[in-house]
Parts: C-alpha cells; sequence; structure tokens
C-alpha cells in the first residue's frame, strides 16, 4: 500500500482501532483518501462503515493509530482549525424550529468567526454564493422544517459549503430520500467534486456508489477488503463473499459504469448465469 | 436463525409465577406480625396476641397492651397494606397505559392536587375532622392526575416520557404555591399541612381506614376487569384496534381505576410519592410485561413496601417516628436514579 | 440572490455582528419598561413618592425625606428583584437550550430542592435567627443548592451529559431534598413552618443591601461569561455532531454553560428563595416576541426582572395580606405551563 503521507491522499487513517464500550468495531485498519475525487464507503450493515467516517471526522477517537489530516496528527490540531479544513454532514442533523434556510446555512461560517467578528462582508458573500451554488437561493428565507426532504439535504449541504472547505465528508446523504431526490443530491456532490472537492461519503445504494464514485472502499466485519474504481472492484464474487448477495454485474446502459442486478429467490427466468 | 433475545414462552413462564404470589402473600402476612411487634414500644408476639383477643380486665398492664395493639398498630398496619395495595397497583396500571417508564403518581401531580384540596377545606370550610376532608383530598387528587394525564398526551410532545415528568412537575409546583397561599392565612392550617405533607399511615381510624378501603377495593375489581386489554393495548393502537378491542373503552376503564385507587390512597395517607414506580418495575422484573400477573405482583409488593417503610420509620429515629412516605421518597428516589442510570429509560 | 437580501450586518473596523432590525428594537422596549416597573415599584408602597421624584433619586438629585425611603427601604427589595428575575431568566434559557426542552427549567436541575432542604433546616435548627441573617441563610442556602447540582450532574455522567438523564435524575434528586425538607417542617417548631414555607414560595421581603450587593457582582460576572462562551453554543443547536464538525469543542462548552446555568439559579434561589415560573416561562415568551428558533439570552433575562418586579408588586398591591412573589409568579406560570402543553398539539394537527 502506498505511503499515506504522498501528497495524493489527504486524508487518512493508520493503524487505527476504534471500538466503544465493550466491542471493538476497526482493528488495526488502514485507509488512505485519494485528493480530487469521490471516494464511497460501502460495506453490509455492521461493518464499520458509519464508525471508519465519524473516526476521520474526529467524532470518534481510535485507541491506537493515527488519522492524518493533511499530513497532520489529527488529534492534534485545533478543533477550529480541522473544521476549516474539513466539512461533515453527519446522518440526522437537528435544525431548530423556525430556523431560516439562510440562517442556517450562514452557521457554516462558524468556524472562521469569533465573538467579535460574527458577520463580515466575506461571511455575507460566502454564504450568498453557497445559496446559489445549491439552487436554494430563492428559499434563503423559508424556515427549514417547511421544505421537502430533498431541499433539506441541499440545505445542509450548503452549509457544508459556506465552510469554505474543500474536504467533505459526507454520512448517509441519500438515506430517507427518495430515488429522485437522491439521485438530484448527488449530481449536486458530484458538481461540487468537478469544482475541486475532495469527497468522502457513506451510501447503503450500491448502484449509486458504483456511479457516481471513482474510488470505493469496501468493508466487512471491521476491514477494508476491497478498494479501488468501481470497475474493478466490483464483481459477482465480492457481492457474493462481502454482502451475501447473488448478483449479475453487467454494464450500465447508462453510464459507463457496472450495473448490479440482484438474483434472489423468486421472480428470475431459469436460466441465469453468474458471469 | 436462532432468535435470540425472545421473552420465554409463557407456559414456561406461569408455573413460577402463581407460586410467587403465594410467596408474596406470606411474606406480607409475616411482615404484618413484625409490624404488630414493633413501635416504641417493643412487643412479644403473645403480648400481641393478648392484646388482639384476649379481655383486659382490670389488668393494667394488659389493657395497656391492648391499647397500643388495637388502637395503634392494627388500623395503620391495616392502612399500610391497603393503601400499600392500592398505590402498587395504581402504579402499574399508569405504566401500562402510558407506556411510560417514569410515570408515578408522585410524578403526576396527585398529591399536590390532594395537599391544595386540604388546605382548601381545611380553611375555607374549617373541616377539621380527617374524615370529611378525606373526600376532598380525593377529589384534588383524581382532578390533578387526569389534568396532567390528559395534558401530555395532548401534545407532539406526547410520546416522550419527559413531558409526562416536566407536566406534572409544573402543576405540582403552580399547586404547591396555591396551596401554600392558603396555608399561609392561618396556623392552624399550616399546622394541619405540614403534618399531611409527610404521608403517613399512622392515626387514621377505623372511619377513615373503611372508606378508604370500600374505595380501594371498587378500584381493584374495576382494574382487575382492565387487565386483559392493558395486554393488548401495549402492542399499539392500531395492532389493538385490528384485535377488536375498545381502545376508548380500555383507556377509561383505565382512568377510572387510577382514579379510584390512587386517589383514595393519597386522601388517606398522604402524599406518598415513587412507590408505584418502584414495584411496578420490580414486579415487571419478576413477571415480564404480562399484565395480568404483573399488576398483582406490584399491589402485593406495594403492600409489603409501604408497610416495610413504616416499620423501618418506627425504627430509625426511635423512639420518635419518622413517616412512611419520607421513607418511602429516600429509598424510592435513588432507586429512580439507579435506574435512570443504567438506562433502563430511553428517549422515546 | 444578491448579498443584500440577506441579513445586514453591523461593522465596526474588523468588528461584525448580524443587524436584526425587530430583535434589537423588542430588546431596547423590553428594557425600557423594566426601567419603568422599576421605578414603579419603588414608588409604590405605604407612602407613595411621585414618579419623577424616583427618578430624579435614583439619579442622585433627589430631596433628603425621599432619598432614606428609597435607598434605605425600596431600592434594595426592587434590585434583589431585578437581578434575581434576570439570572432566573438567563438560567431558564440556558436550561432549556441544553436540554434541547421548552418545557425545562433549572429547577429540575436539583438546585433548587437543594437549596432549600438547606434553608429549611436552617430556619428550624436556628430558629428565626437564621432569616434575619443576611449573609448567613442565602449562603448556606447557595452551598446546598451547588452540591445538590454536583450531585445531580455527576449522578448524570456516563461518558458525557445527555439531557433527558440530567432532568430524570434532577427530579429524582429534587424528589429526596423534597422528603427531607417536608420532614424538617414536621420536627420543626409551628412559627419556624410559617416563615420556613414563605421562604419556601420565594419572596423578596426584608430585603437589604447586602442581597443586592453579594448578587450583583456574581450575576454581572456570570452573565458576562456567559455571553463571551454563547457564541461558541450556537452550533450546539444543530446536535453534537454538526457542532464539532464546525469546530466546537461541546463537551467543554456545554459544561461551562450548565455552570454557569446552576450558580446563576443557586445565586437567585439563595437571595429570594426558589420563586417558580421564571426561569420557565421568560425564555419561552421572549424566544416568541423575538421570533427567535432558540431560547434569547439579554431578552430572557430582561424578562425575568420584568416578570418578577413586575409580580412582585402586583404582590404588594393587588393581592390581599402581603402574600411573597412566588404565588404571583405561579398564578402566571401555571397557565402558561398549560398553554405551552396544549399549544405542541395544536402544532402537530396543523398541516
Amino acid at each position: 500500500m502506498t505511503s499515506l503521507r504522498n501528497d495524493a491522499a489527504r486524508l487518512g487513517a493508520e493503524g487505527v482501532t476504534v471500538g466503544y464500550a465493550d466491542r471493538v468495531v476497526l482493528d488495526n485498519l488502514d485507509v488512505s483518501i485519494p485528493t480530487g475525487v469521490i471516494t464511497t464507503v460501502i460495506g453490509p450493515n455492521g461493518c464499520g462503515k458509519s464508525t471508519l467516517l465519524r473516526t476521520l471526522s474526529r467524532l470518534l477517537k481510535p485507541r491506537q493509530g493515527t488519522v492524518l489530516l493533511d499530513g497532520h496528527d489529527i488529534a492534534k490540531l485545533k478543533t477550529r482549525d480541522v473544521a476549516k479544513r474539513m466539512g461533515l454532514l453527519p446522518q440526522t442533523p437537528i435544525a431548530p424550529e423556525g430556523l431560516t434556510v439562510a440562517d442556517l446555512v450562514a452557521r457554516g461560517r462558524h468556524p472562521h468567526q469569533s465573538w467579535v467578528r460574527q458577520w463580515s462582508s466575506d461571511d455575507a458573500g460566502i454564504v450568498a454564493k453557497a445559496l446559489r451554488m445549491t439552487g436554494v437561493a430563492d428559499l434563503a428565507h423559508r424556515p427549514v422544517d417547511s421544505l421537502s426532504g430533498g431541499q433539506r439535504q441541499r440545505v445542509w449541504i450548503s452549509m457544508t459549503l459556506a465552510q469554505g472547505t474543500d474536504l467533505l465528508l459526507l454520512d448517509e446523504p441519500t438515506t430517507y430520500l427518495d430515488l429522485a431526490h437522491a439521485i438530484d443530491v448527488i449530481d449536486l456532490v458530484d458538481d461540487l467534486h468537478e469544482g475541486g472537492c475532495t469527497v468522502v461519503m457513506v451510501l447503503h445504494d450500491l448502484n449509486l456508489a458504483v456511479r457516481y464514485s471513482d474510488n470505493l472502499i469496501v468493508m466487512k466485519d471491521g476491514s477494508v477488503v476491497a478498494q479501488g474504481h468501481p470497475s474493478d472492484v466490483i464483481t459477482s464474487d465480492l457481492l457474493l463473499d462481502t454482502f451475501g448477495l447473488q448478483a449479475k454485474v453487467i454494464d450500465d446502459p447508462v453510464s459507463e459504469r457496472p450495473l448490479i442486478v440482484p438474483i434472489g429467490r423468486t421472480h428470475v427466468t431459469s436460466k441465469v448465469s453468474l458471469s | 436463525m436462532e432468535q435470540r433475545g425472545q421473552a420465554p414462552a409463557p407456559a414456561a413462564a406461569s408455573p413460577r409465577r402463581l407460586p410467587g404470589l403465594a410467596v408474596l402473600v406470606v411474606l406480607l402476612a409475616v411482615t404484618a406480625v413484625l409490624s404488630l411487634v414493633v413501635g416504641a414500644r417493643s412487643l412479644s408476639p403473645a403480648e400481641v396476641w393478648q392484646g388482639l383477643f384476649g379481655d383486659p380486665g382490670t389488668d393494667q398492664r394488659l389493657t395497656e397492651i391492648t391499647l397500643i395493639v388495637q388502637t395503634l398498630r392494627v388500623p395503620r398496619t391495616v392502612l399500610a397494606i391497603v393503601a400499600g395495595l392500592a398505590l402498587g397497583v395504581a402504579g402499574a396500571l399508569i405504566q401500562g397505559h402510558t407506556r411510560n417508564p417514569i410515570a408515578d403518581t408522585g410524578l403526576l401531580g396527585v398529591n399536590a392536587g390532594a395537599s391544595f384540596a386540604v388546605v382548601l377545606a381545611v380553611s375555607v370550610l374549617g373541616l377539621q375532622n380527617p374524615v370529611h376532608y378525606l373526600w376532598f383530598a380525593f377529589a384534588g387528587a383524581a382532578g390533578a392526575g387526569v389534568l396532567v394525564f390528559g395534558l401530555s398526551s395532548l401534545g407532539r410532545g406526547a410520546g416522550n416520557p419527559l413531558t409526562l415528568a416536566l407536566a406534572g412537575q409544573g402543576v405540582t409546583v403552580f399547586l404547591a404555591a396555591m396551596t401554600t397561599a392558603v396555608a399561609l392565612s392561618g396556623k392552624q392550617t399550616l399546622d394541619v399541612l405540614r403534618y399531611w405533607n409527610a404521608g403517613s399511615v399512622q392515626g387514621a381510624g377505623w372511619d377513615v381506614i373503611g372508606v378508604t378501603a370500600v374505595f380501594v377495593a371498587a378500584g381493584l375489581v374495576v382494574a382487575l376487569v382492565n387487565l386483559p386489554a392493558i395486554n393488548l393495548l401495549n402492542l399499539g393502537d392500531d395492532v389493538a384496534r385490528g384485535l377488536g378491542v375498545n381502545i376508548a373503552a380500555g383507556r377509561t376503564t383505565g382512568v377510572v381505576a387510577v382514579t379510584l385507587l390512587a386517589g383514595a390512597a393519597t386522601a388517606a395517607c398522604g402524599p406518598i410519592a415513587f412507590l408505584g414506580l418502584m414495584v411496578a418495575h420490580i414486579a415487571r422484573w419478576i413477571t415480564g410485561p404480562d399484565y395480568r400477573f404483573l399488576v398483582p405482583y406490584a399491589g402485593l409488593l406495594g403492600a409489603l413496601v409501604l408497610l416495610a417503610g413504616d416499620i423501618a420509620g418506627r425504627l430509625v429515629v426511635r423512639p420518635a417516628e419518622l413517616a412512611a412516605g419520607i421513607v418511602i421518597s429516600l429509598i424510592g428516589a435513588p432507586f429512580f436514579a439507579a435506574l435512570v442510570r443504567l438506562g433502563k429509560f430511553r428517549q422515546a | 440572490m444578491s448579498t443584500a437580501e440577506l441579513h445586514a450586518g453591523v461593522r465596526v473596523g474588523g468588528w461584525s455582528w448580524v443587524w436584526r432590525p425587530w430583535i434589537v428594537l423588542v430588546t431596547l422596549v423590553l428594557a425600557a419598561l423594566t426601567f419603568l416597573v422599576f421605578c414603579v415599584s419603588i414608588s409604590v408602597g405605604d407612602f407613595t413618592v411621585e414618579l419623577p421624584a424616583v427618578i430624579r433619586t435614583i439619579f442622585g438629585q433627589g430631596e433628603r425625606v425621599d432619598e432614606f425611603v428609597i435607598m434605605d427601604l425600596r431600592m434594595p427589595r426592587a434590585l434583589v428583584g431585578l437581578i434575581v428575575g434576570a439570572a432566573l431568566g438567563i438560567s431558564g434559557a440556558l436550561t432549556q437550550s441544553i436540554a434541547r426542552n421548552p418545557l425545562a427549567s433549572p429547577d429540575v436541575l436539583g438546585i433548587t430542592g437543594g437549596a432549600s432542604a438547606t434553608a429549611v433546616f436552617l430556619v428550624t435548627a436556628t430558629g428565626g435567627a437564621a432569616i434575619t441573617s443576611a449573609v448567613g441563610l442565602p449562603a448556606a442556602a447557595l452551598t446546598g443548592g451547588l452540591l445538590t447540582g454536583l450531585l445531580v450532574y455527576f449522578l448524570a455522567w456516563r461518558r458525557g451529559v445527555d439531557g433527558f438523564r440530567l432532568i430524570l435524575i434532577g427530579i429524582s434528586v429534587s424528589a429526596v431534598m423534597q422528603a427531607l425538607t417536608t420532614w424538617l417542617l414536621v420536627l420543626a417548631d409551628i412559627r419556624d413552618v410559617a416563615r420556613a414555607q414563605s421562604w419556601l414560595v420565594g419572596s423578596l421581603d426584608s430585603r437589604s443591601w447586602t442581597e443586592v450587593w453579594t448578587t450583583l457582582w456574581v450575576t454581572v460576572a456570570l452573565v458576562l461569561v456567559v455571553l463571551m462562551t454563547s457564541f461558541q453554543f450556537r452550533p450546539m443547536h444543530f446536535g453534537d455532531d454538526v457542532a464539532a464538525g464546525l469546530g466546537v469543542r461541546y463537551s467543554a462548552v456545554r459544561a461551562v454553560l450548565l455552570l454557569c446555568a446552576v450558580l446563576l439559579a443557586g445565586v437567585a434561589v439563595s437571595a429570594a428563595g426558589p420563586v417558580p415560573f421564571v426561569a420557565l416561562v421568560a425564555p419561552q415568551i421572549t424566544m416568541r416576541l423575538l421570533r427567535t428558533p432558540v431560547p434569547p439570552l439579554i431578552a430572557s433575562g430582561l424578562f425575568g426582572a420584568l416578570l418578577l418586579i413586575g409580580s412582585d408588586l402586583i404582590a404588594r398591591t393587588v393581592l390581599p395580606n402581603d402574600l411573597p412573589v412566588g404565588i404571583v409568579t405561579a398564578i402566571i406560570g401555571g397557565p402558561f405551563l398549560v398553554y405551552l402543553l396544549v399549544r405542541q398539539n395544536v402544532k402537530r394537527v396543523a398541516p
């Protein structure tokens, strides 16, 4: 495995062991997040993908090992400095009732503000730009809780944009969204990546992960079982071993990526080969 | 695939549960005897027997003993059992109906309502005899309980156990202030209030006990009728409806039972908090979530704990006494805190 | 959309704040109202002093005879009301923000129960002497309250503090304190019971300049700490994870603010007894007045002061036989609590 301290990786973990009170979830794990691409972590339930993301974002402290951000040990950096370099969108963020979109997005400027500098003209400009980029500018004065699920996710992403980082971590950003809105949100994430962001996501929808990522990290039982481009990584054997899923991998007619077609017990034609 | 974490099949559990009830009854009887024996002046079981059934004639010592046993010890023992039964069953019912693990008569404002009503009766109407202001206490307890329960089940916070606790606390604080306002108007009232507040099974006459017993009996009957419905209601309103349960009737019966039981017990003894909560949880730990067994266990445990609390109160500061209600709070509140720490109460 | 359509800013050199005209306006109006009620409270009593004379005296221009009545008798009481009300209002705003629950108030954190038990203990153990000692009783009550608050915090601590657990443990510790208080009242002499009962419902009677000075500096210091730390608290309304992502050390911030809430409530209780509902009502009402999504700090303090002094005024003038101020705040607060509970229902039913 290439050294983590090369230029291609802004974020990585070296020998991290992470656990909760009585059990260990990640054991001596090494992982490297390449710069400028979309990396998605996938795996069956309980494999530790959320734990990995939370460890990389400093929400969890590893018992052993180091997480490196831009070559520094993340545990030794000040929280504000980390926030200026890395944006995070956790699974279920709360928005107080009645809070407007503009106010929520503006909160993203927090790491750059202080008690006496709460709303500089830079802040105002960046927030306006973030609202435009995610297409929620005309919703600016509406309360967040009156928006649809898809719109709300855009607003939260807008907040992480306002934070002004080019490293973005998203924990299951499309859960609870219907397919149309999920595609919408991930297209937006892709736009940001095109603009230069490094993105790390946890997704549970395999086909979405395969289509939109340049780098897949496949996990099982707390270890990385495969890493690389979806076309290289996704095979029927991998799906069977890792997910216990019988599936056929074909070429996606819409994009130049693989498409996973699950094979169940019923409703399949009698002659199906797994190649 | 093996299913872990499932409750044991009912057939396997019930052989343990029925004998368990019998054990509790025996324990209760033993404790009752203890209650007759223990006090500022200890009596031997033989003396108790004489006090109960013997004819003292002119024997000074025997007359004293008969007096102690018959006018002091027996009434308080009986009241402790009756009130403990009532509060234990009420506590289990409240938890069953609200599906709220921290529901308790003390938290529901029942106690504050009773105190307020008593204070009104004493100061405004000049009632002195407990058997008179008993009725007011009953009405106050019932009214406050229904109010808090109703208010907290209305809102969006209805599923959250905290809403009930905070609503109860708010109503309690309000009623306590009103009670003080009235009580400060006269020394007499203040005196009655402070003794009333200390939740005691001591000092009630047979007239009070008699009335209380009638209400508690009625409440127990209603509660028994309600038990099968609670099991079904606990599966969720939709599922219960699908199984043919009349939800409104089930809930109303429950509220009536709780009002009769908690109201009567509070009216007779004064405010006793945490008893229902404690024994409902202990009972559940023994019997599992089947309310047909949980409630009887809770009742017997309630009687046992209240009686034990009363006995303890007689012993710790001998020859003075610590009211049973205070003893129960001093045990019950830490018990509750321990449960919270162990994570037994999860947010809805 | 242009930056002009977002909030305007107040910018001075490198310093900047968001300009929210409505909030500034309402806060100024609240301040003015509070000052007005403060003056009226001083002017009213057995011997009425005209309002203009009150204002003159406050600014040091008054006549000798007015000065005595005002400065020695009335002003301390009004000032204690002001400070205690502000402390309660801010403490309530903090508690509700930390617990993320509109029904929470510092009473549930156990401080009030602990302070009450200690105060009643002193009153009943020493006879009336403790009440007249202006330093002894408040100091003891404060200590008792703080120790209880600490106990609640440590009992609720389990790899961090969770609002839910904190409130439940606070309620149970308060119940124990309540039981102890009840027992003490049973044991006490009946004359002491009346005094204790009056203290227990919250009262501003016989408050003197000693109480003013002891509470003023502590409250001012705490309020400053709160204001400076509250900036760090704002992302925490989005949950701990988002807050961490935005660079907030949420455990430390929460601990500091909780400590301030406890201390403010403790100071308030030690000076005036456990005045009910001010800490619950002030943040909820100002939140609605200012139309903010979370309880506002300064406005809650102002409204708390207004509520307390106003209630004291009502207690002294409208109500019969000089009832303590706590009765009035309860009469106002109780129905408001009902309204809060019912209104949560209305919100759910609306589409």
